[in-house]
């Protein structure tokens, strides 16, 4: 018995989210007195895990996995999955994981919630709250299967520090090949990500036009936040389709989310429910958003987002 | 080609949402049904692949009669077949198991599903399939072409996206960018009257039984009041944010 946990890299580095399954994979051993083996694939130096409970790394080295590959992935956590004997897998819920998590459900027989928000509130029944209609509201979940593969929400349970010690151990899995080829990635690598972001500065249709979409960038590069956009934005082509946000886009879960020119509607305001403050600036003080945020300016978006940018910078130079 | 698209019958998207037999059912007094965003993406790209290259179109969905009228609203956006599998969905792989039965009876070639409904929002189903039926499987996907047997997809990643080569028999996890939004069909009042005439077909579920099982739903706690800062106090503005909110 033991609690896998998925913890993922780029560029032999563990994202953020790695450390977040770490500590939830830790406090589900925790609860049922077991203990914490990860899986990394080409990560580099893995020590750092156990800062976040896992007892011992399956370390893989393989330059045939150098690119993402959902099958083949799968399998390699599948085939650590047994080796184990693991009843719980915990992955995150980043796009990568999302992909795989299917599969490798089919793989081990194992029942499989998305989305899950917090800690087990029972393990037997294994019972978890899962997020449903795109964040309007929770479901509890039971698995039933003897294994089971719990996806992790971004930012629901946060990172942990238990003062540990990772082991680390070669595990050379046998790679199926695959009839899914990556032929080219695409990825802007100055830019943060509405995956990755701790912050997300959105515009809308309030901002009248994708030319002045100039502060939205300004504001984000200060703050270090991805931008993003409402539904309307992204139809009418302002913005990408990646940058829109709701229940039919993306959903956030940022520690901030920054509104400008976006009325709320309800769409828009699912989708970015995860998410943990919320500031809206409109200047329609009867835009549904004001009912959805924590802080909010009526006010013109393009005189209050200069004033903001200024003061930021001020209050950035003061805080550096 | 001979294509399958699977259709979610969902809670249209300003439904509000509500629950009834002691927080355990969803309430549908009131609610508009609708084809699941996600798979009407895919199902219009279906279209376009029947329209450009010649293909067959069937939908299908695993549930009561009471979405019949979604697999009608399909058929009448111009799908050529239904299939309705009867019984009522209990979880993704359950759903998953059905469908795949159906895939392998009707020898399909291109399966597209919605990457996720926005009901349950699982995300399981079309991943799912792919494994139980040993079908290629790309999701998340903004673009599909087909040649023969060989396709290109791209898939939308974490913070940008990747073009894959892949070939057929596919599973498709689709959303918005496999057609923009002004593709996307009103039936009109010809693509109505046919749809009636088309056949739609009820099979017996395999019975297959689901590995998870809601047992309550919550709605969020009620959110505290806004508070408000004014246009000319932004330093107000990031005092908050910092020192209460500790966002900054």
């Amino acid at each position: 018995m033991s609690v896998l946990v998925y913890t993922e890299s780029e560029q032999g580095k563990f994202k953020k989210t790695a450390f977040e399954v770490a500590s939830y994979a830790k406090a589900v051993a925790d609860q049922m007195g077991t203990t914490v083996t990860a899986v990394a694939i080409n990560a580099g130096d893995t020590s750092e895990l156990g800062t976040y409970g896992v007892d011992k790394v399956l370390s893989i080295t393989n330059s045939d996995l150098d690119k993402f590959n959902a099958n083949a992935y799968a399998s390699a956590i599948e085939q650590a999955a047994k080796q184990e004997n693991a009843n719980v897998v915990v992955i995150s819920s980043s796009a990568d994981s999302k992909y795989l998590a299917p599969i490798l459900s089919i793989g081990l027989d194992a029942g499989y919630a998305s989305n899950v928000v917090e800690t087990p509130s029972s393990t037997a029944p294994f019972t978890v709250k899962r997020t449903a209609f795109t964040n309007k509201a929770f479901n509890m979940t039971t698995i039933d299967t003897d294994t089971k593969v719990v996806g992790v929400s971004k930012n629901a349970f946060g990172l942990v520090e238990s003062n540990g010690n990772a082991t680390s151990e070669d595990f050379s899995p046998a790679i199926p090949s695959s009839g899914v080829t990556v032929e080219s990635v695409d990825k802007a690598t100055d830019k943060v990500t509405i995956a990755d972001a701790e912050i997300v500065v959105s515009g809308g249709r309030g901002l009248k036009g994708p030319e002045n979409w100039g502060m939205i960038e300004e504001l984000a590069d200060v703050l270090g936040a991805a931008t993003a956009c409402s539904k309307p934005v992204s139809d009418l082509g302002w913005r990408p389709h990646s940058e829109h946000v709701g229940q039919t886009g993306k959903p956030v879960a940022s520690n901030l989310y920054i509104a400008i020119g976006i009325s709320g509607a309800i769409q828009h305001l699912a989708g970015i429910n995860s998410s943990k403050v919320k500031v809206v600036i409109n200047t329609d003080p009867e835009a549904p958003f004001f009912k959805a945020a924590d802080y909010g300016v009526v006010g013109d978006a393009f005189e209050v987002v200069p004033a903001l940018i200024e003061k930021l910078k001020a209050f950035k130079a003061q805080n550096a | 080609m001979n294509i399958l698209v699977c259709i979610s019958h969902v809670p249209d998207t300003t439904s509000k949402i509500n629950f009834t037999e002691n927080d355990t059912k969803f309430d549908t007094n009131g609610v508009q049904f609708v084809i699941n965003p996600n798979d009407e993406f895919g199902l219009t790209r279906a279209m376009w692949f029947k329209e450009k290259q010649g293909a067959k179109v069937t939908v299908v969905n695993v549930g009561g009669a009471e979405t019949e009228p979604t697999l009608r609203k399909a058929l009448a956006i111009g799908a050529d077949a239904a299939i309705r599998v009867n019984t009522e969905a209990k979880d993704g792989f359950q759903v998953a198991k059905e469908l795949a039965n159906v895939v392998k009876d009707g020898g399909y070639d291109l399966v597209i599903a919605g990457r996720e409904s926005i009901d349950y929002n699982g995300g399981m189903v079309p991943g799912m399939l792919a494994a139980l039926t040993n079908s290629n499987f790309v999701t998340n996907c903004i673009s599909l072409e087909v040649d023969g047997t060989n396709a290109t997809a791209m898939r939308e990643i974490d913070g940008g996206k990747e073009t894959v080569s892949t070939s057929l028999p596919l599973v498709i996890g689709g959303q918005k960018g496999l057609v923009e939004e002004s593709d996307l069909r009103i039936p009109n009042m010809r693509g109505i009257m046919m749809a009636r005439q088309k056949p739609l077909s009820v099979v017996e579920p395999l019975n297959a039984s689901a590995e998870t099982a809601s047992v309550k739903f919550e709605k969020p706690a009620p959110k505290g009041a806004v508070t408000l800062v004014d246009a000319d106090n932004i330093d107000e503005l990031i005092n908050l944010l910092h020192n209460e909110a500790k966002a900054i």
